[in-house]
């Protein structure tokens, strides 16, 4: 019954659109093309760096012709896997999916194949960092995705505002002030004091990976919510505490403000994940070059924001050749090729230790050894934090709203009954 | 049809035989059926004439609002394993939700400081136009002008404006000596501000509707009116505003459709672009938080009720609007 309704609902769909996208209302690919070669379609959103690698894995597998998708951006990539996976066809034969929507995608993990079955029997799990794998194994022992890339998490700093606050600047002076996040909050009033100025961006970007360092997420691993019993009211008090005491810029990440307050020199520090550097440089500009600096000393010890994984959907044609295209573009070799390419930080303990990698520096953070700095802090990520089904919507749509209201004048007693109210209306 | 046809054969004395059927050996048979193919095409022809209209709406227009209502009948998670009826749940836990009706007072507080002085900014704007101005083709056409740009880049250029720490706006008002104003944490200010782009980008569109109407006016109305010493405000309260009626209908009812409807300049006033419309949902729109619940918590069920609670409540408004405009222009008639 379910699958007439589809059905109907899709010949509905495709006489509307015939003549617009005649090509989408096909089977979801056909598998093979008139001469006899396998056709596989690859979904990105972004950069993957995949281009050139694409057109390398055709030479040297004649049989085999790639297509790639790409979406501009991750949001309406995942929103188009979700809509597909509902309606039962129309997906890519490797979809790509992004770290921030991997626990929507693990809940639907039965619609995925389970990567150890069909994929090349030669790849091995120590191929990537272990919490990289752990991340992307679902409670019943099946991978259900292979680890592209990585966003290990440093601290980015203003060189030359901690100095005007009497704060040390330097590599190693900095390291006592990130140990751990009462330090860095400790810190944080001493430059408050001196400076009258912020200490960080914002709440949400501090409370993100404090709670992400915390051994239970908002979900254990039977998918009760635990929010209220695991370390995170305390992370709240902690970072709405330090907002009290004027250390968060009120900048939520993103906006317009945010980017410009890069430019106004409203904050001194910043968690930084590798691809941050980017961001920084183009929001800072080149009159901020130099004074930015970026460090190993990450408080409470590691932590990841980012990075993604290549999935096969069950509902695809060529399985098999679908897994063997996404081992090939997730190994070491090729993963060193694309973070050249494109700047993708690898997720493979090999690549982790390439002299490629390790020898990048960048001229913007004062010609730190920056592939250096962040392998080191991809080793320092603890195991990976169990995410329950609803824990981005959590994040992004309870969460951080409320953090974001403190910094607006709500009490923080007020903020958290919301937190809570919220997330049990999501988990319901 | 079938009368028209009857009385033609009858009232001719004796009804001359087709034509061929004099010269060419054609059966009776034959007769019959070219008869009944005549009287097919009179009978289905209009009908497929018109149908393309038909079956496309039929397709995207029926088909989707009977689907939805059909989907919101079902706990329906996006992708889910399975799909369970239950009934009007969806409905009862919809109107006991106070993010929703945050979200209908929000809609309508932005809906009407944005359609009010839309209309009203509009219809002047087009009498202005329709005086005998200078280059009036280039005001005609600049007017448009807000409607035409992307509207992203709108939503930069106002982020900008409307900015908390570093906004135009702010920095104008703090030169005069008032306090800033937080347009993303005061309710009531960011109604303002997401008004002010609806405003900004469809006042033009309907000021133009409007002076196509005004043009239509027959000018010997207005001679008349002069020579009676009407004055212009006279002229144009008893004579364009009454003639105007249809069009004013026309421009409300859209525009209450269209605000009632409001989507993208509170999705893209948010700093994030997140669909929660403000940290405490202070600007969350019914159709943010529609789109909220069916593609970020893909609870499809719960957003297809929240569908056809906006449709019966934008056909009430639109309703009501209409009766009332018919009411208020028709001073002139009656």
């Amino acid at each position: 019954m379910r699958y007439r309704r589809a059905g109907l609902a899709k010949v509905l769909a495709c006489t509307a659109v015939l003549a617009a996208v005649a090509t989408a209302c096909g089977s979801g690919g056909s598998g093979t093309s008139p001469d006899g070669k396998v056709e596989l379609t690859i979904a990105t959103f972004n950069e993957f760096g995949y281009e050139e690698l694409l057109k390398e894995y055709e030479a040297a597998n004649p049989n085999v012709k790639v297509t790639q998708r790409k979406t501009g951006q991750a949001a309406p990539h995942h929103q188009n896997l979700f809509t597909k996976l509902g309606a039962g066809s129309g997906l890519a034969d490797v979809e790509a999916v992004e770290e921030g929507f991997l626990s929507q995608v693990m809940a639907k993990s039965g619609q995925f194949e389970n990567l150890k079955e069909i994929g090349p029997k030669d790849v091995r799990e120590d191929r990537w960092l272990q919490w990289k794998v752990d991340a992307v194994t679902t409670k019943d022992d099946k991978l259900i995705g292979y680890g592209t890339d990585i966003g290990p998490l440093a601290m980015c700093y203003r060189k030359d505002m901690l100095e005007a606050a009497g704060l040390p600047s330097d590599a190693e002076g900095v390291k006592a002030l990130f140990a751990t996040w009462d330090s860095y909050f400790q810190a944080g009033d001493t430059y408050v004091q001196k400076t009258g100025k912020p200490w960080f961006d914002s709440a949400a970007q501090i409370f993100n990976p404090m709670h992400n360092q915390e051994d239970t997420g908002y979900f254990d691993r039977d998918d009760k919510l635990v929010i209220e019993t695991n370390g995170d009211k305390k992370i709240f008090d902690q970072v709405t505490g330090a907002v009290a005491r004027g250390q968060s810029a009120k900048l939520s990440a993103w906006s317009p403000e945010w980017q410009k307050g890069f430019k106004e020199s409203a904050f001194a520090t910043k968690t930084c994940p590798s691809w941050m550097l980017g961001v920084i440089e183009g929001n800072a500009g080149p009159e901020h070059k130099g004074k930015w600096a970026v460090t190993a000393a990450f408080p409470g010890g590691g932590g990841n924001w980012g990075g993604s994984f290549l999935t096969v959907p069950k509902q695809g044609k060529n399985k098999a050749e679908a897994a063997k295209l996404a081992a090939w573009l997730t190994a070491p070799e090729q993963q060193i090729k694309a973070f050249k390419a494109k700047g993708t930080f690898p997720s493979q303990t090999e690549a982790l230790i390439s002299p490629e990698l390790l020898n990048q520096t960048s001229e913007y953070f004062g010609g730190e050894k920056v592939g250096m700095l962040f392998s080191e802090q991809a080793n320092k990520v603890a195991a990976a934090q169990y995410k329950g089904p609803k824990d981005g919507e959590i994040q992004d749509n309870v969460v951080s709203p409320a953090l974001t209201s403190v910094e607006q004048g709500t009490s923080p007693e007020e903020a958290w009954k919301q937190v809570i109210e919220g997330a049990k209306k999501a988990a319901k | 049809m079938t009368t028209e046809l009857s009385v033609a054969r009858g009232r001719g004395a004796e009804p001359r035989p087709p034509r061929r059927d004099d010269n060419d050996d054609i059966g009776p048979g034959k007769l019959s059926l070219r008869y009944r193919l005549n009287r097919l095409d009179v009978k289905v022809s209009p009908y497929l004439y018109i149908a393309p209209f038909f079956v496309l709406f039929a397709v995207v227009g029926l088909f989707p609002l009977l689907y939805t209502a059909y989907i919101s009948l079902f706990e329906w998670e996006l992708g889910a394993d399975e799909q369970p009826f239950i009934g009007i749940e969806n409905y009862t836990a919809l109107l006991a939700d106070s993010q929703f009706w945050n979200a209908m007072v929000n809609t309508f507080s932005i809906f009407a400081i944005s359609t009010f002085p839309q209309v009203v900014i509009a219809v002047l704007l087009a009498a202005l136009l329709n005086t005998a101005l200078r280059g009036r083709t280039g005001w005609r056409m600049g007017v448009l002008l807000p409607y035409v740009a992307s509207l992203v880049a709108l939503t930069i250029i106002f982020g900008d404006l409307f900015g908390v720490q570093y906004g135009t706006i702010n920095n104008v008002i703090e030169f005069f000596g008032f306090d800033r104003i937080d347009w993303q944490a005061e309710r009531w200010w960011s109604h303002v501000a997401i008004a002010t782009m609806v405003n900004w980008r469809w006042t033009g569109y309907n000021a133009l509707i409007v002076l196509a109407a005004m043009q239509a006016i027959p000018r010997d109305v207005y001679e008349a009116a002069w020579v009676d010493g009407a004055s212009k405000v006279r002229q144009f309260l008893s004579i364009t505003l009454p003639m105007l009626r249809p069009t004013l209908i026309f421009v409300i009812v859209t525009s209450t459709i269209g605000g009632l409807q409001i989507f993208t300049e509170p999705l893209l006033f948010s700093p994030s672009a997140g669909a929660n419309g403000g940290a405490t949902n202070q600007y969350q729109t019914v159709v943010l938080y529609m789109y909220q619940a069916g593609f970020q918590s893909q609870d499809l069920g719960y957003a297809s009720a929240m569908a056809w609670v906006l449709f019966i409540v934008i056909i009430a408004i639109a309703g009501i609007n209409f009766l009332l405009t018919r009411r208020l222009a028709s001073s002139g008639e009656a």
